[in-house]
Order: C-alpha cells, then sequence, then structure tokens
C-alpha cells in the first residue's frame, strides 16, 4: 500500500470537501434544529454546485491513487457531475415538498449528501473493498430518506423493505467478494484482472461463483430483473420527492460500479459475465414492459419503467465495448433527466391539497393545466423513445451497440419490449388530453418544480440539434475505461 | 439553380409557425382565429416555395438535387443530408399542397383547441416533408416515425366515437414495424460503415442478411402502406380522424410505404427483393380483390373509402414490384393520384358529414337535386378514383397493369378485375348518396358548396382532370429516376456476390 501522498488527496478533493462540509452542516444542524432546514438545504445545494467546480477543475491524469483504492478518470468524472446535477434537481424538488407536508428535517438534505458522497466514490473504486464500503455509505442513508416520514405507515414500510433487501444484497456481494478473494488472492482490481488473465481457460469455479454473486448484490441496486421486487413497493411507499431521489441517482453511481467492475478486472470471464447480463437485460425490459401494462398507480408505474430502463441500459454493459459503454453512460444521463422532469411534474399534482397518484385522476388535465400536461406528454413520448426526441438517441445509441455487437436477438426483444413500453406512457397522454376533464388541479405555487421540469423538457426537445456536445464527451469518458 | 437550403427551409419552416401560435397571447377565440391564419400562410408560403422548386427541378437529372448536407453526430456518424430526385421530389410537393388545404378543410369543423390542432398539423407537414427530403437513414427514421406524435393526438384528441381505441392501434401497429426498421438501420450500419442513403445504395450486403433486413424493413413499410393483412389499423383510423386527419393519412402518410420500398427495399437489398416479388404480387392481389370486396358492402362513406385505399395500394405494390419502368413509373403516378384524389373524396365526405353529422350512406340521396355543383365535384373525383380515362386515376392504373403483365399476364389479369370491382363500389356510393329519392329530409334540406369548399375542392378538381389528360409533366420527371433505380438493380443483382467478409466500404471509424 502506498502511504498518504499529497496528489492522491487532490485527487479526491471534491469527495473531501463535500463530506467535510457535511459534517459541519451536520453540526450546525444539531446546534440550530429542525429550523435550519431552509439553510442547510441551500447551503447543502450549494455544496453540490461547488463540487461539480472541483471535479470539472479537477486533474484527470492522476489514475490510481491510495494504492489502487480509487481511480480518477473521465469515466468517473462525467459520472460524478451527472450524480451531482441530480442531487441538485432531486433536494431543489424536495425542499418545497418537505415545507408543504410539513415534514421538517434537517437531516434530509444531509443525507443525501452522504449518500451523494458515497455515489461519488463507487463511481472511480477499483477495490473490492472500497466498492463494498462505497456502496453501504450511500445504501444506508438510502434506507434512512425512504422512512424519513415516520409517521406513515407506508413510508416505513418502505424504508423496512429496502433495508432488509438491501442488506440482504449486501450480504451477497460480501459473499461474492470473500469468494472471488479467496481463489484470486486479492481484492484490488488490477490483482484480480491479471490474475483471472493469467489462468484463462481453467478460471476455478469459484471465482466465477463469486462473480456470481457479486452481480446479483448489485443488480439489487440497479433493480435488474430478478432482483427487482422492491422497486414498486419503495417507490409507492416512500415520500415522492425521496421516490424521485431513488429514481434519478442511485442507479447511476450503481451503474457505473457495475461497468467499471465488468470492463477491468472481469473483463478475462466475459464470456460468463455476459450469459448473466443478458439475462438480466431481456428479462428487466420485457417484466418492465408487460408488469408496466396492469399498473394504475403512477409512482408504481415509474418503478416499473425505471425496471425496463435498467433493461436496455444493461444491453449497452453486454455489449463490452466502448460504444457500448458511452451508450450506457448517455443512456442513464438522459434517463436521469427525463425521470427528474417527470417528477418535477409529479409533485406539482395536486387536488385538493391531496397529492394525485393515479393515472385515472390525470384525466383532462390539458385542460386545467397546459403546461403540466404538454410537458409530461413530451416526457413520455420522450420515454416512449420516439424522435427525435432525446428519448429517442438514447436508445439509438444503445441498439446500435448491441447490433455493433451482434446481439440482434437482443436488439429485437429490446424493441419489441420498448413497444408494449409505449402502450403505458401513451395511456398517460390518453388520460391527459383524450379523457374528459375532472375537477380542475390546484395551481401549483412551486417555482422550483417549474424550472426543474422546463429544464429537462428544453433538454429533450433540444438534444437532437446538439447531439455532439454530449456524445464526443461520453465517448472519451468511455474510451478512459480501457486504457 | 436555387442557392439557398429550399428542402430544410421548407421542412421547418412549419416550426416557425408553430413558435408564432405558441406566442400568441388573447381571448380563447382571437386565438384560435390567428392560430387559423399563421397556420394558413404558413402553409400556403410552403406550397409557394413547393412550386418554386418545381419550376427550378431539373427533369433530365436522374441523382438528388437540391442536395444539402451538414455534419451531425461527429466525422464519420450520421450526418444531416436532405436532398430530392424524381422519386420523391412529387411526395414533397403533395405534401405541401395537402397541407393548407387540410387547414381550409377544418376551418369551421374544428371548433374545439383550435390553436393545438393548428400545431400539430404544422409540426405534421415538417415531419412529412423531412420524410422524403432525407437522405440518412436515422434521419429518414426521425422523421418517418416522429409523424406519429401529431397524428395520434390529431385522431385522439378530434377524433369520433372510438377515437382512443383507434388512435392507439394506429399508434402501435406502425410502431411495431418502425422499430424493427430501426433495427435493420443499424445493421446497415453497422456492416455498411455509414447511414448515407446514396452510399448504402452502392454497398453490397451479403444476400443472407438482406433477407432479414428485407423482411424488417418490410415490417414498416407494409404496415404503413398498408398491405393485406396488417391493413386493420387504417380503416379504424381513418373512420374516427377528423376529415382533414383523414386527407394527410391517405395522401400523405400511406405514401410512405411506397416511397420506403423504392428508397430502400429495392436499391439497396436487390437480391432480397428479387427473392421476395412472388410473396408481394401475391399480398398485393389478395390486398386488391379481397379489400374490394370489402368495400362494396360497407355502410360507412369512410370506410368505405378506406377500404379502397388499400385496393389502391394494392396496386401500387404491384407496380413497384414489377421491376419495370412502366410498372414503377405507373406505381409512383398512382400513389400521387390517389393522394390526390383519395384526399378529395375525404374531403367529399367531410363537407356532407359537416352538415349532417354522419358517414351513414342510407342517411343521404338524391343530393344532386340540392347540391349539384357538390354532386359534379363527386362525380369527377369519384371516376378518378375509379380509373376512368381522362382523370388521374387511369394513367396510374393502367401504368400499372402494363408493367405487371410483362412480367406476369395471371397476376395483371387478378388486377384488372379490381377494377372491376372498383368501379363497382365507387359507382354503387355515388349512385346511394347523390342520386335516388330524396328519402330523407334532412338530407334534402342540405345546402350546396359555400365559397370556402368551392375554393378548395376546384384545384384538387382541376389537378385529376389535368393529370389525366397530361400526364407527361410528371412522368418526365419520374422517368430518369425511376431507370435509374431500375438499371441499378439489375447491374447489382447481376454482379458476382461479394466473398463474406469482404463488403465494399471501409470499416466503421469512430
Amino acid at each position: 500500500m502506498n502511504e498518504w501522498s499529497w496528489s492522491a488527496a487532490q485527487a479526491v478533493t471534491p469527495e473531501i470537501f463535500l463530506a467535510a462540509s457535511g459534517l459541519l452542516l451536520l453540526v450546525l444542524g444539531a446546534f440550530r434544529g429542525n429550523s435550519s432546514l431552509g439553510f442547510i438545504t441551500a447551503a447543502v445545494t450549494a455544496a453540490f454546485a461547488m463540487t461539480i467546480g472541483l471535479v470539472v477543475k479537477a486533474d484527470w491524469t492522476v489514475t490510481s491513487v491510495f494504492g489502487g483504492m480509487l481511480v480518477v478518470d473521465e469515466f468517473s468524472a462525467w459520472l460524478k457531475i451527472t450524480i451531482l446535477g441530480g442531487l441538485i434537481a432531486s433536494l431543489v424538488l424536495s425542499y418545497d415538498w418537505l415545507k408543504e407536508n410539513s415534514v421538517i428535517r434537517f437531516e434530509f438534505p444531509l443525507l443525501m449528501l452522504f449518500s451523494g458522497v458515497g455515489m461519488m466514490f463507487m463511481t472511480s473504486v477499483t477495490n473490492l473493498m472500497s466498492l463494498y464500503v462505497s456502496l453501504e455509505l450511500s445504501s444506508l442513508c438510502l434506507y434512512v430518506l425512504a422512512a424519513i416520514r415516520r409517521d406513515s405507515v407506508q413510508s416505513g414500510e418502505a424504508g423496512i423493505k429496502y433495508f432488509i433487501l438491501g442488506a440482504l444484497s449486501s450480504g451477497l456481494l460480501l459473499f461474492g467478494i470473500s469468494l472471488v478473494y479467496g481463489y484470486t488472492g486479492s481484492v484490488d482490481y488490477d490483482t484480480i484482472g491479471r490474475t483471472l488473465l493469467a489462468h484463462q481457460g481453467d478460471v476455478p469455479v469459484g471465482a466465477v461463483l463469486g462473480l456470481v454473486f457479486i452481480l446479483a448484490g448489485i443488480a439489487f441496486k440497479v433493480s435488474a430483473v430478478p432482483f427487482h421486487m422492491w422497486t414498486p413497493d419503495v417507490y409507492q411507499g416512500a415520500p415522492t420527492p425521496v421516490t424521485a431521489f431513488f429514481a434519478i441517482v442511485p442507479k447511476v453511481a450503481a451503474l457505473a460500479m457495475m461497468i467499471r467492475l465488468l470492463a477491468q478486472p472481469f473483463q478475462p470471464l466475459t464470456e460468463d459475465w455476459s450469459q448473466i447480463v443478458a439475462f438480466m437485460c431481456v428479462a428487466s425490459m420485457l417484466w418492465g414492459a408487460f408488469a408496466g401494462l396492469a399498473q394504475e398507480n403512477i409512482k408504481r408505474l415509474l418503478a416499473y419503467s425505471s425496471i425496463g430502463n435498467m433493461g436496455y441500459a444493461l444491453i449497452g454493459v453486454l455489449a463490452g465495448i466502448p460504444e457500448g459503454h458511452a451508450a450506457v453512460i448517455i443512456y442513464i444521463t438522459i434517463y436521469m433527466i427525463m425521470t427528474a422532469g417527470t417528477f418535477a411534474l409529479l409533485m406539482a399534482l395536486k387536488r385538493n391539497g391531496q397529492a394525485i397518484e393515479n393515472i385515472s385522476d390525470l384525466a383532462g388535465l390539458s385542460k386545467s393545466s397546459p403546461f403540466i400536461a404538454y410537458s409530461m406528454a413530451a416526457l413520455m413520448f420522450s420515454m416512449s423513445g420516439i424522435p427525435p426526441l432525446a428519448g429517442f438517441f438514447s436508445k439509438l445509441f444503445i441498439f446500435q451497440a448491441a447490433v455493433e455487437t451482434g446481439h440482434f436477438t437482443i436488439a429485437v426483444v429490446g424493441v419489441l419490449a420498448s413497444v408494449v413500453a409505449s402502450y403505458y406512457y401513451l395511456r398517460i397522454i390518453k388520460v391527459m388530453f383524450f379523457d374528459e376533464a375532472e375537477a380542475p388541479v390546484d395551481k401549483d405555487t412551486s417555482w422550483s418544480r417549474r424550472y426543474v421540469a422546463l429544464a429537462s423538457i428544453a433538454f429533450i426537445l433540444l438534444f437532437c440539434f446538439f447531439p455532439m456536445s454530449l456524445l464526443s464527451q461520453a465517448q472519451t469518458a468511455a474510451g478512459s475505461l480501457f486504457r | 439553380m436555387i442557392t439557398f437550403p429550399i428542402l430544410s427551409l421548407m421542412t421547418f419552416l412549419p416550426l416557425a409557425g408553430v413558435a408564432l401560435i405558441l406566442l400568441m397571447r388573447g381571448g380563447e377565440a382571437a386565438v384560435a382565429r390567428n392560430a387559423k391564419w399563421a397556420a394558413l400562410i404558413t402553409t400556403t408560403i410552403i406550397f409557394a416555395l413547393s412550386v418554386f422548386m418545381m419550376v427550378n427541378f431539373d427533369p433530365k437529372e436522374a441523382g438528388f438535387q437540391f442536395v444539402e448536407k451538414i455534419e451531425w453526430f461527429g466525422e464519420n456518424g450520421i450526418a444531416y443530408h436532405m436532398g430530392v430526385d424524381g422519386i420523391s421530389f412529387f411526395f414533397v410537393v403533395l405534401s405541401a399542397f395537402l397541407t393548407p388545404i387540410c387547414i381550409l378543410a377544418s376551418w369551421v369543423s374544428i371548433e374545439k383547441r383550435v390553436k393545438e390542432y393548428m400545431i400539430a398539423f404544422l409540426l405534421l407537414e415538417t415531419f412529412m416533408i423531412g420524410t422524403f427530403c432525407a437522405l440518412d437513414a436515422i434521419l429518414f427514421y426521425v422523421f418517418f416515425e416522429a409523424v406519429l406524435i401529431p397524428m395520434f393526438i390529431i385522431i385522439g384528441v378530434w377524433g369520433g366515437a372510438r377515437r382512443v381505441y383507434s388512435s392507439f392501434k394506429f399508434f402501435l401497429y406502425t410502431l411495431l414495424g418502425s422499430v424493427l426498421m430501426l433495427v435493420a438501420v443499424l445493421t446497415m450500419w453497422t456492416m455498411g460503415g455509414t447511414t448515407d442513403m446514396p452510399t448504402l445504395m452502392q454497398t453490397a450486403f451479403q444476400p443472407s442478411v438482406q433477407i432479414w433486413l428485407w423482411l424488417a424493413f418490410f415490417a414498416s413499410f407494409a404496415v404503413k402502406m398498408p398491405m393485406w393483412p396488417v391493413h386493420t389499423w387504417l380503416p379504424d383510423a381513418h373512420v374516427e380522424a377528423p376529415t382533414a386527419g383523414s386527407v394527410i393519412l391517405a395522401g400523405v402518410l400511406l405514401k410512405m410505404g411506397g416511397y420506403g420500398f423504392l428508397r430502400f427495399s429495392i436499391p439497396m437489398l436487390p437480391d432480397a427483393t428479387e427473392f421476395f416479388i412472388p410473396m408481394v404480387f401475391g399480398l398485393s392481389i389478395i390486398a386488391i380483390i379481397y379489400t374490394s370486396l370489402i368495400a362494396l358492402v360497407q355502410q360507412d362513406m369512410k370506410k368505405m373509402i378506406a377500404y379502397s385505399s388499400v385496393a389502391h395500394m394494392g396496386f401500387v405494390t404491384l407496380g413497384i414490384f414489377s421491376m419495370t419502368s412502366q410498372g414503377i413509373d405507373g406505381a409512383i403516378f398512382q400513389m400521387i393520384s390517389h393522394g390526390i384524389v383519395s384526399a378529395a373524396l375525404f374531403l367529399c365526405v367531410g363537407v356532407v358529414y359537416d352538415r349532417l353529422h354522419t358517414r351513414d350512406i342510407n342517411r343521404y340521396g338524391g343530393l344532386a337535386k340540392n347540391m349539384p355543383i357538390y354532386a359534379t365535384i363527386f362525380m369527377i373525383l369519384m371516376l378518378g378514383s375509379v380509373g376512368l380515362p381522362g382523370t388521374s386515376g387511369f394513367v396510374g392504373e393502367f401504368l400499372v397493369l402494363l408493367g405487371t403483365f410483362q412480367v406476369s399476364p395471371v397476376f395483371a389479369t387478378f388486377a384488372a378485375t379490381g377494377v372491376v370491382l372498383g368501379a363497382a363500389y365507387m359507382l354503387l356510393l355515388y349512385r346511394k348518396v347523390i342520386f335516388g329519392p330524396q328519402d330523407n329530409a334532412e338530407a334534402a334540406e342540405l345546402e350546396d358548396l359555400n365559397n370556402r369548399e368551392y375554393f378548395y375542392f376546384v384545384p384538387l378538381v382541376l389537378l385529376v382532370l389535368w393529370l389525366g389528360v397530361a400526364p407527361g409533366y410528371i412522368l418526365d420527371r419520374i422517368s430518369p429516376a425511376t431507370e435509374k433505380l431500375i438499371t441499378d438493380y439489375k447491374a447489382r443483382l447481376s454482379a458476382p456476390l461479394p466473398v463474406p467478409g469482404e463488403t465494399a466500404q471501409p470499416e466503421k471509424s469512430k
């Protein structure tokens, strides 16, 4: 192990800064109490924004730090920026909701912050130990967030469910890590990769088994079928801003971790893991599409939609080429932006002070609140992958990667599943536009929601005019994985 | 030559109209009125541009004209590449011609959400013109698929009683076909190293791959066309769509299928095309005869015309896949003629529907007495649909039959029976609606065409007659491109097949 060095500390400046400001604000909150929620929220948002600046300014040429515990490259930089952007959006969306529903707890923004620190590390880890630690750092905060509304039975249930299943998945992950350690003699990505490469052809079964357990553990976090069962319940039960946060951010980090794990140390085992990933991806796409058809609750529907979307993202992981990984990070970035917009609109919907959660309650929305209805329609068309909206291009790159690597069956299953899934997206549009109006919804007073929604809509509409702005960056980022 | 990018201007000018309408403020009635005018003026300018383009179109040139090319997705990726040749040119003009007519036809019949309706039609125009101009496979797909959004909304919001069912059926059917085409396009991208359509037309794909690619394209274009047995979305969509929606659907959207065959299937996949010709012939004949028979028993005017569209499109596929210059010329001419005639027939239905609010044939009768001008116009259009010599319908059907006869007299004979059946149901419709006793008091009191209706029927009728007696203007401009299509097709078909792995194009580099 290398000893502490100044350049290593410099490489993780963004994380250190974020964690330090988190601790500082925690102390402040402890003394000032819940009344400081407003100040802490603003401070945390500012901290996120400053961290983005630090990530952008950071020196990405330092490849490996802390004795191979972490790596700082374009890939992690892209994802850190994405994650921080998602955190800002979720936090901005949450604040108004917290005030409106009198959930005044200063821990809320801080829990987001600490899970954010964990997620930033997740994109950089190159060691199974740091992988586990950063995953747990982010997950523990998420469990608490799911149950933040202690007086609500549903929220408590969501928290417990998420915690138990999350603990199970952590157990699987840890078991997998110990198997891999036992059979390769290391937890370091580089060493594992070299050991596996040296034994190519007669890789010990135990190492493969370990990989399977690790994958299962990560699949829980990205909610890929068959490890998805927590998603609908947690999405429905958790307070809406928390659901939005769950839908927007943690999956990005988990996918990043998965990509690096499979592309670097377990690259020699591609034949083995690609069968598993192929199954998860087909199963997720189909289950996300078909199970979503029967949903009445919008949050549940979005849970199935996210399961399906993770299936599409996994296609790019499966392809295992730089174009594939570039496609994945574009896909999750665009998906994140669309989801942020959708939740912003969803949170704006209330009738007589009650949040609207069922699809049928959206009836006639195009008359009573046209802004929400038209934005939602654009988002839904984008989610179902209709050009010229951004959602189409994200799917295009994914399928391109699949076709390029000869995964024709998966590409065909994917496009057919997208047709099935488009039915439930269309159904939302149908209810808003074709059905007769119900009582009008309450006028939304929150500007933050409006701005998040507007930014998201502007992005999905205008992406087709400036695709290269994202594309070339994504290619560089994905290329850095293979250095 | 035109020095400014006229195709992009025509494609994106409707978006300027959309922006203008979105900026309008004021009372609902005022906005509705202004939106109508804005839409009408924008679409009329685009039509004027298309006329200007027609004047500048070089009839001798077989390749692409008015070409524009801008980098879009990096150097070797997808490009923004636009251009027209003899095959696509008149579809652009047709789209530009029909859209202002649609706006006029909806002037009073659309009462709710006028602003949104006009926006939908302007968006539709952008996507339609873009589809016919695109020379990049992904760009084509973007426009081709984007058409679904405004059309879904048009049918679903302003449609009839079963609009929800119809709009979903339309959307999902078409999407299902299109996504398979997307996989095919991606495969060609990977194998050919480009999405540039003129380059792909020169790229040789292995015959075994071609079969799959062809089927994937077929899935999309056959649904759009629509060919039997995937035509069932069309009658539903037509019946429920508002009049102008039906006009665009029949006038332009159906042509995208035939255009796709001419642009993708035949030039890019010649071996597979040759392999599948018998199947297409069979399906076309079934479409012609079977849907004609179905049209005979319809009680709903729109449904009858919708089924007649399927039959007419059967002629088009027959002509395209005869691979003779008469057949393909005839098919393109038939598509343009059908675009005008069927669009006008739907407008005819719209005229009486606006007055009596029913499409049931039995509710009408003896309209010749109280609506003489309407009866005359309807007659000319009906005869155009039947294919009477002197109308545009005749030229297309005749050329198609001529082309088919050279390849297969048997199929040509079967197809000819379709002409007879076509005459049967159209005359039946005309007799029931226009002639006979005036049994229905309501129908007897309908007023004849007003000035606005007169205004959009006259150019349509004149076009039907003009194209019937002087088809040369269009045929001269189509034939260089079709000759080139057939020559290339024949040349590439007989060429020795490339060894696997030795495709003509360099590997894609990113």
